[in-house]
């Protein structure tokens, strides 16, 4: 910051230290309160979201698979937008490409569910490639090029008369057997994905990556001139989000057994992820959760108005972004001060209540983290 | 005679392409705004179009008219409100934007036009054609691919000579050393927005002119995604190189769709990465990207 | 810390400023006041906050609290342009040419929106003889001088009352800056008041008649410099408690004080 313009030499003049007492000794822990209630909490709803097929109609688990469909899409395109600072309009190629990944499992006489871990895996490997393609690409290049990215994996794959051609292509090396049994396993298999994926953004988070991560959200140039290795981790997290929405599309295709190019590949899906991280608040674990919540009521509630329900949505999307850009979760985390999925640090003087100039999670105390963290593996 | 023939069709094609090109290119190149309802904007203009021929029952040519300016302010209007608005929280938001901008229009267009598709006609300019030995030109894309250079090249000579143009550029390249010239850098974004989305429907109108439309024409008929691979083949930052790279779009597809009906789009497509990694900055620039 | 006295009717006022970037706080409480047809020089090292003010006076940055008066009127209300519809007309630090304008054409979007005066791109070619012949070249091709002088210029044809100046003899050669410094007169004479900001603070001594040095954000001196001695300066400059300096007022126990770094 400073530096000395003129030749003397100087001692350093360091401003005279607020009267604020010089800084003592800190504890620091990872959340505010407790993490142990929340954790509890959320045992016990994946346990009871496990049990549901045994107690509620097929209708229910079907809409739930949904629901958990696009509750990973808004966690990956979260990840992307909201931490990485990668705002893709293109994800639907993945989404698209695991669908299609699965139909293949399926062609060959393999069970489709072992579709689902290769979709995820060969959604990343091409994730990767298309990484190497687009990563020198500016935000808004970057955004539309995506977007090619999906259209050409349309085009592609409507070459294949085996994959269906223009038309689609029914699922085929479904195990035969009691459809209840094969609807529960699909929506357990559901379940489990999203389980996963939001057990493992939180890990991820928590670690190293997601503060490089917060860094990058908060000042890129930032984060990269105190070492951050910031394309490295925009790489990981574009690769984690391809398989990710492979995942998703694996999952679609399971529940939905017809593949069909157009819808599978279509810009829809990306709207629907975009609006349920946006409702959601972007920038958080929370965020999409409550997000996709809120879709999906809406979409219930709204489901007789056909198009006036999308008017409404793009409305009421453009109104967030400008005016509540960090969603519904922002406006709650605010006022009550709560953290699920306690990711941040706090720093609490040995004496007694947390330091922060107003009490909340603190800035410069993370930076110090994540540069002696740095510091010490770099 | 057909490859010839492809290539004469990719260049008037290109025309179009350029002509939706050159409204993206504005926006982005001033304002940096990624107007991802572009397509969408174009489909409205058509729409209006042919609402205007409903209503007045006066031929189709006179719908430019009414919806090009009508669009010239309401480009001034969006600029204003909530592309200003967006701009100052970031890309993130202006992305956000205008992709609910691009939803509420389609499916606005869907309420209250059904989705049946339109057409403009255009009585006997769209059979006609010109014959040059087994080659034969459509009158209209003739006059499309003519419409779309004066509008180009008009646009170049705007803001190369012009004092608007000057501004246009100034604020383009240092915003805030153009508020200090004394220029309101909000309403130069203003005249900008404006002048794109009168090209926008221009484009728009002649697309009805040239094919059918339906409300979700913006996004299926991928106009956003030609419109931005003109800008980026051609090169950033002049209009000229738009023209060049919608022209050569529209050569490389038309050249793809002799190969295989279903790779018209795929070869533009190609061309559109080949350019990404060999020379993002496009064909005509001479910065570095 | 005040200004000094600058005579009943002031052109600049400034009083109690304070502005902030986020959390940090670049400017405390400075007053200073700049009278008409006078040179005035801000003087400091970097970071202690001298571009900052400008931004402050020329609409850049609005203030945390504090006035900002032209013609003893308050700017607060009004945008930047406006500012130089008013005739505060700032060249801003590193030039910032439009680079993919022509000389000429930064000229005149500089006098796009000029105020009745006699400055004219004619003239501002006449001050600078060299620039008519390089007036088609991009402006992003000329030397550093070269820019240095086009911003001048830009500035120039807007007519300005109050040009401000920003650092510039940053990054050019003392040869340069001097032939640029020589034509600070002939600003003055067609009645143009200057308030600049400069490192290099023998060439502000020479030039200005009053200087006001900031360090951190406070002003730490303020006087003709006729009235300051060098030791003064260079403690007011560098935040040293050094005794007996006249019109030295260095900030108490700025000596190296421990405390958190970054």
């Amino acid at each position: 910051m400073s530096s000395r313009a003129q030749s003397a030499p100087s001692p350093s003049p360091a401003p005279a230290p607020p009267a604020a007492a010089a800084p003592g000794p800190v504890r620091v822990t990872r959340s505010r309160r407790s993490a142990i209630l929340p954790a509890i909490g959320a045992v016990v709803i994946i346990a009871v979201l496990a049990y549901l097929p045994y107690a509620v109609h097929e209708g229910t688990t079907s809409l739930l698979v949904n629901f958990f469909i696009l509750l990973i899409l808004a966690s990956m395109w979260n990840l992307l937008a909201g931490y990485a600072g990668l705002v893709s309009v293109g994800q639907q190629a993945f989404i698209g490409l695991g669908s299609y990944s699965v139909l293949i499992v399926g062609l060959h006489r393999v069970s489709p569910f072992l579709g689902l871990p290769a979709a995820a895996v060969a959604c990343g490997a091409i994730g990767l490639v298309v990484w190497w393609l687009l990563s020198r690409l500016r935000s808004g290049y970057f955004a539309i090029a995506t977007w090619v990215i999906a259209s050409i994996a349309n085009l592609v794959i409507i070459r294949f008369p085996s994959l269906g051609g223009g038309t689609g292509e029914p699922l085929s090396g479904m195990p035969t057997g009691n459809p209840t049994l094969l609807n529960a396993e699909i929506y357990w298999a559901s379940l489990a994905v999203a389980v996963i994926v939001l057990v493992g953004l939180y890990a991820v988070l928590r670690g190293r990556l997601g503060l490089v991560l917060t860094a990058m959200r908060d000042d890129e140039t930032g984060a990269r001139s105190i070492g951050a290795r910031v394309t490295r981790a925009q790489l990981l997290v574009f690769v984690i989000a391809a398989g990710g929405c492979g995942a998703a599309g694996a999952l679609e295709l399971l529940s939905q057994p017809f593949v069909q190019p157009t819808a599978a590949f279509s810009v829809q899906w990306t709207a629907e992820m975009i609006f349920a991280c946006l409702i959601g608040g972007i920038g958080t674990i929370e965020g999409p959760i409550l997000g996709t919540i809120v879709f999906f009521a809406l979409q219930q509630w709204l489901a007789n108005y056909g198009t006036w329900y999308f008017i409404v949505l793009g409305i009421v999307a453009i109104g967030v972004a400008i005016w509540a850009p960090r969603g519904l979760w922002g406006l709650i985390s605010e006022r009550l001060n709560i953290r699920l999925f306690p990711v941040g640090y706090v720093l609490w003087p040995v004496s007694g209540a947390p330091a922060g100039p107003d009490g909340s999670p603190p800035g410069p105390p993370a930076l110090h983290q994540l540069l002696r963290r740095l510091g010490r593996r770099s | 005679m057909s490859w010839v023939n492809a290539i004469i069709q990719g260049i008037l094609l290109g025309g179009l392409y350029a002509l939706f090109a050159c409204g993206l290119s504005l926006l982005f190149g001033v304002m940096k705004v990624i107007n991802l309802a572009h397509g969408d904007l174009a489909i409205l203009a058509g729409y209006l179009a042919v609402g205007v021929v409903a209503v007045t029952h006066l031929p189709a040519v006179w719908s430019f008219i009414v919806v090009v300016p009508l669009f010239a302010a309401l480009g001034y209007l969006a600029q204003r409100t909530l592309i200003q608005a967006s701009l100052s929280r970031g890309v993130l938001t202006t992305l956000l934007v205008t992709f609910g901008l691009s939803i509420v229009i389609e499916n606005a267009l869907q309420q209250f036009f059904s989705a049946n598709s339109r057409s403009l006609s255009i009585g006997s300019l769209v059979s006609d054609s010109l014959h040059l030995g087994s080659i034969s030109i459509a009158y209209l894309d003739l006059v499309i691919f003519a419409v779309a250079v004066v509008v180009l090249l008009g646009l170049q000579y705007f803001l190369s000579s012009s004092r608007p143009g000057r501004l246009i550029r100034a604020v383009a390249d240092d915003r805030e050393a153009a508020q200090l010239a004394g220029a309101d850098y909000r309403h130069i974004f203003g005249i900008a927005a404006s002048i794109a989305f009168a090209t926008v429907a221009l484009a728009g109108i002649a697309y009805g002119m040239y094919t059918s439309i339906d409300p979700t024409s913006g996004t299926t008929a991928l106009l956003l995604l030609f419109a931005f691979e003109a800008v980026v083949i051609g090169g950033l930052g002049s209009l000229w190189g738009t023209l060049v790279g919608g022209i050569l779009l529209g050569v490389v597809q038309q050249l793809g769709a002799q190969v295989g009906s279903s790779d018209q789009v795929l070869a533009g497509q190609l061309l559109f990465l080949v350019i990404l990694v060999i020379r993002p900055q496009g064909i005509t620039s001479r910065r570095t990207a | 810390m005040t200004g000094g006295g600058g005579g009943g009717s002031a052109l600049l006022e400034v009083s109690e400023l304070t502005v902030h970037h986020g959390q940090l706080r670049a400017l405390s409480d400075v007053s200073l006041s700049v009278g008409a047809g006078e040179v005035q020089a801000i003087i400091g090292a970097n970071g202690a906050g001298k571009t900052t003010l400008l931004r402050a006076i020329c609409g850049l940055k609005a203030p945390t609290s504090g006035f900002v008066r032209f013609d003893g009127a308050d700017l607060a209300a009004l945008r930047t342009e406006r500012r130089v519809a008013a005739g505060i007309v700032m060249v801003p630090e590193g030039r910032r040419l439009f680079p993919s304008l022509t000389v000429q054409e930064n000229l005149q979007v500089g006098a796009a929106y000029a105020r009745k005066g006699p400055w004219t791109i004619d003239r501002v070619y006449e001050l600078f003889p060299w620039m008519p012949e390089r007036r088609r070249q991009l402006a992003a091709q000329l030397s550093g001088g070269e820019q240095q002088a086009v911003a001048i210029g830009r500035a120039l044809v807007a007519n300005p009352r109050l040009l401000l100046l920003d650092e510039l003899s940053l990054g050019l050669a003392p040869v340069i800056v001097a032939r640029i410094y020589d034509t600070l007169p002939e600003l003055l004479a067609s009645g143009v008041t200057i308030l600049l900001v400069e490192q290099d603070v023998s060439q502000a001594l020479r030039v200005a008649s009053r200087v006001h040095c900031l360090l951190e954000g406070r002003t730490t001196l303020a006087g003709a410099p006729a009235d300051l001695t060098a030791a003064g300066i260079e403690s007011a400059y560098f935040g040293l408690s050094s005794a007996a300096a006249p019109g030295a007022a260095g900030p108490a126990g700025a000596a190296g004080g421990a405390g958190e770094t970054q």
